[in-house]
């Protein structure tokens, strides 16, 4: 009896879109049956489900750090040319952060409405601090001679900035886009809870469940390895000077 | 080499006349003037250097120069323009300007900070890359080194690197704030005898910034001494400058030993040398000890086929037979004619030797200058009158 319906599961998985719950309790093997700690072979048969929603959070990630950082470096550059607005875009940034995740979904639905919107919204805002408060330090640490050279030679409030105070304030960009992307993987698996889908679903849709959990919860973590990578990559591509300097 | 180059790209640049016309700077919220009523003149082609003690406006004087500082009162003019009437931006595009701290672009190779003002002018890349290698050459930066980032080079090598840039669009005028002053005292004689070398063919008019009297004398076709308060002491040639100090602070800044300090406006070539026994090798040692008796420097100096010393020969090696290639001792420190007087001194002093071979500009043996012509020099009248400035001279 066990072993055709543990088939017929096989068989229709990648046909039906099954309620969320139907693995656990309906599956049969021994191993899901006792919900051990790990199972092997129904992770290598339900893997499937998993790439959608690891994908869509990717993406949600991509995308609301990509806002968060538009926002801050518009923010930062203000500031930088106004310093007198400094401290309101710190309190401001600053009072976002500690909003508590699940109360700012909640608090967005009625505005912005159940989905992907309130999710990026939320989770760009979120970054705003620590991608803002690394941007403005970076400026900060230009080296005043370089700075004074540069206006010395002819150059323009633009070029300076685009020439030798961006350039110059790479590593502490990137350092704050790091720390801000992984934190916002781990947000992200909230997001199901403004309607944005993620990881996060499949973690709920069965709590009970181990090898779910550890499915989901392994690829979040690889999620932010990943991405952290990609920016330190970056970093490196753009800051061939820090490494030129130490050799 | 590279005489013509700098010029061959951009057509030959009028240096001009800098003039200061009364001009007084005030800092918001400080009582006294950083500097008050300049009033001198540099001619174009020179190199003004002021010198002074800290706080005394040196830096302020000279940036208001490129209106990097604005000027409370009076004017400047460059050439017979205001810089009042200049953009900043273009104004400072035409000077070359080497801050204190040198200040380059630490995320920028040689190459591309060599490049700054030339790209801002927005030079096409081909001109952009000629221009990079004729200055590495004109600084004597190895062209290996072009891709180096700042932080990979030396002391010495930044500072050059720092003059290039500032030379790259070949401007008329070149403001330079302590330029050597990071840098170890013997590496500094260096540069500026190099320097020196290359304002002879460059000629800019340079305003140069030390608070070194001796850097000064050596560097300045004038000098202009100001003290505490923004207030000019004395502006005049570094030789006036030692013989008639016109009060009591220029002549303590100038110092006690002016005498010596004179030394710094005079080249090898211009004293009297003294005339070596000379011997090539493979000549017998009876002859090169036959003219010892009569010669002014009891030593034989040994010089190859083309008259270049070798070194001199040691009592051992006047017993042997024939004149070796290799003399006992060698001819270290060799000194060139253009050399300036106190650095051959320091030279001399620091070999702990009384002799030297000095050298033409092609190596070959001129004569010998040894410490007692120094100081016969220094103990005769000779060493009060009227000298003109080693940087006035042409060079080899
Ligand atoms: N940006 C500024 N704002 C206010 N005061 C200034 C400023 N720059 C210089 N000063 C003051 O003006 C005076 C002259 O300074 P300046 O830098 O021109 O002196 P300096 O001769 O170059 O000194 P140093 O040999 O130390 O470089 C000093 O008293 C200094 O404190
Ligand atoms: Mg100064």
């Amino acid at each position: 009896m066990i072993p055709v319906i543990a088939a017929t599961v096989k068989v229709m998985l990648p046909l039906a879109q099954l309620p969320s719950n139907f693995v656990h309790h309906h599956s049969t093997t021994t191993c899901v049956a006792e919900n051990r700690f790990f199972c092997a072979d129904w992770a290598a048969h339900n893997f499937d489900r998993y790439v959608d929603p690891a994908l869509k959070q990717a993406l949600l990630v991509s995308v609301s750090v990509a806002v968060g950082f538009t926002v801050a470096m518009g923010l930062a550059l203000l500031s930088h040319r106004q310093p007198k607005l400094a401290p309101t875009f710190t309190g401001l940034t600053g009072v976002l952060y500690t909003v508590p995740s699940v109360a700012f979904f909640f608090l967005l639905l009625p505005i912005t409405g159940f989905g992907t919107d309130t999710a990026v919204i939320a989770l760009s805002a979120y970054t705003l601090q620590i991608i803002y408060r690394n941007i403005v330090a970076g400026l900060a640490n230009v080296p005043e001679e370089a700075k004074d050279a540069g206006r010395g030679m002819g150059m323009s409030q633009r070029d300076l900035l685009w020439r030798v105070e961006l350039p110059l304030a790479v590593p502490e960009i990137v350092a704050g886009l790091r720390v801000a992307t992984v934190s916002t993987v781990a947000l992200a698996t909230l997001a199901f809870f403004a309607g944005a889908g993620g990881l996060g679903q499949q973690i709920y849709s069965d709590l009970t469940f181990k090898t779910n959990i550890i499915i989901a919860g392994g690829l979040a973590m690889l999620m932010a390895i990943l991405f952290d990578l990609v920016l330190l990559v970056i970093q490196r591509l753009a800051t061939p000077w820090l490494r030129a300097g130490a050799s | 080499m590279s005489a013509e180059a700098p010029d061959s790209l951009d057509g030959p640049v009028e240096a001009p006349s800098v003039a200061f016309r009364r001009v007084t700077k005030r800092y918001p919220g400080a009582d006294e003037p950083a500097l008050a009523e300049l009033e001198l003149e540099v001619p174009g082609g020179e190199i003004c250097v002021f010198v002074g003690p800290s706080g005394s406006g040196k830096t302020t004087a000279m940036r208001m120069v490129n209106r990097m500082v604005e000027i409370t009162e009076g004017d400047i003019l460059v050439g017979s323009t205001s810089v009042r009437q200049r953009s900043p931006a273009q104004l400072r595009r035409e000077m070359g300007y080497v801050i204190q701290q040198i200040g380059l672009f630490p995320h920028r190779t040689v190459a591309d900070n060599i490049a700054t003002v030339p790209r801002l002018l927005g030079w096409d890349r081909k001109r952009v890359e000629a221009r990079v290698e004729e200055l590495l050459e004109l600084v004597r930066i190895d062209p290996a080194l072009r891709d180096r980032y700042p932080a990979q080079l030396s002391g010495g090598q930044q500072q050059r690197v720092g003059v290039a840039r500032a030379l790259a669009a070949n401007p008329g005028v070149m403001l330079m704030d302590e330029p050597f002053g990071a840098v170890d005292p013997s590496n500094r004689e260096r540069l500026q005898n190099e320097f020196l070398r290359l304002q002879a063919e460059v000629r800019k008019t340079i305003l140069f910034v030390t608070h070194d009297i001796d850097e000064a004398i050596k560097m300045g076709d004038r000098i202009a001494i100001l003290r505490e308060g923004g207030r000019l002491a004395q502006y005049a040639t570094p030789a006036e400058l030692l013989m008639a100090p016109a009060d009591d602070f220029v002549e303590d800044f100038v110092g006690a030993d002016r005498a010596l300090k004179r030394l710094a406006l005079m080249r090898v070539s211009d004293i009297d040398l003294w005339e070596a026994p000379l011997a090539h090798v493979g000549q017998a040692t009876s002859e090169a000890r036959a003219k010892l008796p009569e010669a002014e420097v009891p030593y034989v100096l040994v010089i190859d086929a083309e008259r270049r010393p070798l070194g001199w020969l040691s009592d051992d090696d006047l017993l042997a037979e024939t004149v070796p290639a290799k003399p006992g001792t060698s001819p270290d420190p060799v000194l060139e004619l253009d050399d300036v007087m106190r650095d051959a001194l320091s030279d001399l002093l620091q070999a702990e030797t009384r002799y030297a071979p000095v050298v033409d500009s092609e190596g070959l043996i001129a004569g010998v200058l040894s410490v007692e012509i120094i100081s016969e020099f220094l103990t005769s009248p000779e060493a009060l009158t009227e000298e003109r400035p080693a940087a006035e001279r042409p060079l080899g």
